[in-house]
């Protein structure tokens, strides 16, 4: 006997569970870009490849589930 | 968008935006899958960069005229901070193919926010995944020319561990270097372009479905779903020009990796 139902697709919740994860990532990336160059500003310039990179790397993940979420669809 | 959107009546908005979407009708009636918007733009893409790069360089001066300070500069940012940065004194053999790389990448990720063509290529698997084939192959040939098959197998799988972890360390290292990397950087190129154009389609449609909405102070919303239309546009640009230099970076780090000598 069906007590209670939920309709809809699960790539739903995928989707958000995959933003988890790159979302503390992120912000770590960035605050640990803001906390070294509040120690030592000139070192800003040098460090910020890393920022762009650190940054693409991670976002990445958080659009895996956007684009996976697309590919399992039923 | 193009002029049908203001004559649509609430039933007939294509929203929510789908996958569907994104596969263009063929450009000519009888040509085939193979003529459309997004094959004709990567044809202009190639064209532009081709024009660009040799009327800069017509009658190149000692104190460059404005186009030239431009193209210089553009070849000079892929040949300075992503060859030789990433690479060293090696890496002046791939600026060119670098710097190549970098611009059409830019360039068809721009066609996704240029007003009346807004669709990059990129949002279509298969570009990202020829370029990231290309950079696959590339890293691999590089690698094995210089070391040979097995030494270059031998220089990336074995890494200074202690002998009891290896066993499971060469399995992740080859699926992490042989496997994934081509995935991950077509994926990654791909996934931007394609969220990117969907969210802006859900903004735009979205405020054309609460402009048809039925209750009326719901109306005035779709103002603000403009707004934001037009604050994520500005973000697309930003993951445009991101995306090109990750992209280009990355390819670069892998050849850097391959170059190495000893860990």
């Amino acid at each position: 006997m069906l007590l209670a139902e939920v309709n809809g697709h699960i790539s739903a919740l995928a989707v958000g569970a995959a933003a988890i994860g790159p979302g503390i990532g992120i912000g770590l990336v960035f605050a640990a870009y803001i906390q070294s160059t509040a120690r030592q500003p000139e070192s800003s310039r040098m460090t910020q490849p890393f920022l762009w990179l650190g940054f693409a790397l991670i976002e990445a993940l958080a659009l895996f589930g956007i684009a996976f979420g697309f590919v399992f669809r039923n | 968008m193009r002029g049908e959107v203001t004559g649509w009546a609430a039933d007939e908005l294509p929203f929510p935006p789908s996958v569907e979407d994104f596969f263009l009708p063929s450009l000519i009636e009888g040509a085939g899958p193979w003529l459309t918007k997004v094959t004709l733009l990567v044809w202009v893409a190639v064209a532009l960069i081709i024009i660009f790069f040799t009327f800069s360089y017509r009658s190149p001066k000692l104190i460059p005229g404005r186009l030239q300070w431009m193209a210089e500069s553009i070849y000079g940012f892929a040949r300075n901070r992503i060859a030789l940065d990433m690479i060293g004194k090696e890496g002046l053999r791939f600026a060119p193919y670098l710097a190549t790389l970098f611009c059409f990448i830019l360039l068809t990720n721009m066609f996704g926010i240029i007003p009346g063509i807004q669709l990059s290529p990129n949002s279509h698997i298969a570009f990202p995944a020829v370029l990231a084939v290309i950079s696959w192959v590339m890293f691999l040939y590089i690698g094995i020319s210089r070391f040979g098959f097995a030494g270059y197998l031998k220089k990336t799988l074995i890494l200074p561990a202690p002998l009891f972890i290896q066993p499971l360390l060469i399995p992740i290292e080859f699926l992490s270097t042989f496997l994934v990397r081509p995935f991950t950087l077509a994926i990654r190129l791909f996934a931007n372009m394609f969220a990117g154009h969907v969210i802006l389609l859900v903004f735009t449609l979205g405020g054309f479905v609460l402009l048809n909405a039925e209750g009326l102070f719901l109306r005035p919303v779709s103002v603000l779903a403009w707004l934001l239309t037009i604050a994520l546009t500005g973000l697309e640009a930003l993951v445009a020009l991101l995306q090109a230099y990750i992209f280009t970076v990355l390819t670069s780090s892998y050849v850097q990796g391959a170059l190495a000598e000893e860990h």
